[in-house]
């Protein structure tokens, strides 16, 4: 990666921070965490996913499976602003003449699978991996999961199963921001070591700064980590990254702004001042 | 042929299927060294498997899973709901032991609600068939149909001989007007003993084979209800959601009005047994089935001259 191509997915990360901070009102959406892995989902869409706009189809593409269904603003984000969507359409949100709600659904080209309901996409993977295997193929099939979501029993057992069937063509990638709805995963149902669990599983581990395009370039730019192993990259991240008034607010999950908060999201994104919140952001769901 | 030859033959025909298990492999057990890596162990892990069902069918497959039928049903429900009902994909559910079938086991493996899980899921086509026979006559129409199935798995040998299957068909075994008894499953043997003992009371009974729940065959259930004096309804599976609520909804939206007599688990698990004796206890077997349409017969005043006061099955009940 030089330094021109690391400066367009800048750009485009930040424009694709633009489009979820305005899916952000009139209804609203899970802003915090479709900060903390925007740039990886960037960074996996402009780099490493051997998928295009126009070949969406194509059964030798490599499928992304967003597990954490609700982060799905940086995915619609990314289709945007790589073209797998007309960014138009983005002003759908939550109505009813088109699909663009708070998870991710096939009505929408580039979208693998549905997914809402946690715990379920890692499972679907294992599938697609093993359908993959059984054709002797080389794509390759990227998971994001997220931290809360390791609460589920779902994700262990699909864990112990990849790890079995060694499915070296699966690859998750846990977005670590630390938090899940409502509490930091440590205060809640702690989670780490985790390098240790996932490995112990079977798995080759790698941890990695979520936001450092450089970090990201180091270890999916090689893969699988080991033959025979699935592969699990641990992206530390920061929710709400990007905007210093949500980052690591436990209360800034789901949010519903005023067409005003979103402007000021807009110039604080962009460096200029900070946004003075006062909707009630705290939306338990 | 067997259930294992029928999937050894499919799987070598057709490229798009593949046999899963969740270590349930009673029914599998010599199909490994034919259908190598096209049988897929996931282990004890019946939502993995299912995710996964979902996963492999998005590449084409059709996916003939298996489990037994409680923890395939139950503990892997939402994902059998979410991952395979909402898109609709070809996912074959196999469900062991379903019903009585799962005889000495006790209230943890007792599928007594599977059908009207399955059968809540939008896309879900659901069967029961009678016996082997039926199973494998069904089998290779469930597996080309687009849709996701559930079908409650039996191995029980024949008790008689079974027309072409269908999608939506029902078969009627035996004519007659008086009294219908609508069953799916292996109470069709049970059934049929029953007839048999009520045809020598001079009652001519209409027994019909469903062996598809979903869709169900409402041709043939309406004419029942429309010919017969009395409808029963027989099944290994509680009162709710299974075929005696299929019957009252499908009563409903054609507006017909019959004497019911629902053969259903009333708001219990069933007790664990040996399979004769669990049928002798819960009143399931031929003679105890005749009986109770006797007694429902007899509560009747209008059908009391039907009845043959004087044999040895009438005054058994007495």
């Amino acid at each position: 990666m030089n330094a021109s191509e690391k400066q367009e997915l800048l750009q485009t990360a930040m424009r694709v921070r633009e489009h979820i901070i305005r899916l952000a009102t009139d209804g609203g959406c899970f802003i915090g965490a479709s900060l903390s892995c925007a740039d990886l989902i960037v960074y996996l869409y402009r780099r490493i996913l051997n998928i295009a706009p126009d070949r969406v189809d194509d059964p030798d593409r490599d499928y992304f499976l967003l597990s954490k269904g609700h982060d799905v603003p940086a995915v619609y984000g990314t289709f945007a602003e790589l073209g797998y969507i007309d960014g138009a359409r983005l002003g759908n949100h939550l109505r009813t003449n088109d699909s663009i709600y708070w998870h991710p659904n096939r009505n929408i080209p580039g979208v693998e699978f549905h997914s809402g309901s946690l715990g379920h996409l890692l499972s679907v993977g294992i599938g697609v991996a093993l359908d993959i295997k059984l054709r002797k193929a080389a794509n390759r099939v990227f998971v994001m999961l997220g931290d809360g979501e390791l609460n589920e029993g779902s994700i262990w057992e699909g864990c112990l199963v990849a790890g079995a069937h060694k499915l070296d063509n699966l690859v998750v990638v846990v977005d670590r921001n630390g938090f899940q709805a409502n509490m930091r995963t440590e205060e809640l149902i702690p989670l780490e070591p985790l390098e240790e669990k996932f490995a112990s599983f079977g798995w080759a581990v790698r941890r990695i700064d979520g936001h450092s395009f450089d970090a990201m370039d180091e270890v999916f730019s090689d893969l699988p980590l080991e033959k025979r192993r699935p592969s699990m990259i641990i992206a530390d991240t920061v929710r709400g990254k990007g905007l210093p008034s949500i980052e690591a607010r436990a209360d800034r999950w789901f949010v519903n702004f005023t067409a005003e908060e979103v402007d000021m999201l807009l110039d604080e994104l962009h460096g200029i001042g900070n946004a003075a919140l006062t909707s009630d952001t705290l939306h338990v769901r | 042929m067997t259930y294992e030859e029928l999937l050894r033959e499919m799987t070598t025909e057709n490229e798009r299927v593949v046999i899963m298990t969740a270590e349930n492999r009673a029914a599998i057990r010599n199909l490994p060294p034919h259908v190598g890596d096209r049988l897929i162990d996931v282990g004890i892990s019946e939502m993995t498997m299912v995710g996964a069902s979902a996963g492999l069918a998005l590449r084409g497959r059709i996916p003939i899973v298996h489990a037994l039928a409680t923890f395939l049903t139950l503990r892997a429900f939402e994902f059998i709901r979410t991952d395979v009902g909402i898109p609709g994909l070809p996912v074959k559910l196999i469900g062991a032991v379903p019903g009585f079938l799962s005889d000495g086991n006790g209230p943890t493996h007792q599928a007594v609600e599977d059908i009207a899980l399955m059968r809540g899921i939008p896309p879900m086509q659901v069967f029961a068939p009678a016996d082997n026979d039926d199973m494998l006559e069904a089998l290779p129409r469930i597996v080309a149909s687009p849709f996701p199935a559930y079908v409650r798995f039996n191995a029980l040998p024949a008790v008689t001989a079974h027309a072409p299957f269908a999608i939506g068909k029902a078969e009627t075994l035996t004519d007659g007007n008086d009294v219908a008894i609508l069953t799916y499953g292996f109470l069709l043997r049970e059934a049929l003993a029953a007839e048999t003992l009520l045809n020598a009371e001079g009652l001519a009974c209409r027994v019909i084979n469903l062996r598809s729940l979903k869709p169900i065959d409402e041709e043939t259930i309406a004419a029942a209800v429309r010919d017969c004096s009395l409808v029963v309804t027989l099944e290994d599976h509680f009162l709710t959601g299974g075929l005696t609520t299929i019957l009252a909804e499908l009563m409903m939206q054609q507006q017909l009005t019959a004497d019911v007599l629902p053969i259903a688990l009333k708001h219990r698990w069933f007790t664990p047994a040996t399979l004769d004796r669990v049928l002798e206890h819960e009143g399931f077997t031929g003679s105890a089935i005749a009986v109770r349409i006797l007694r429902a017969l007899e509560g009747d005043r209008d059908k009391k001259p039907m009845l043959n006061h004087t044999s040895s099955l009438f005054k058994t009940y007495l």
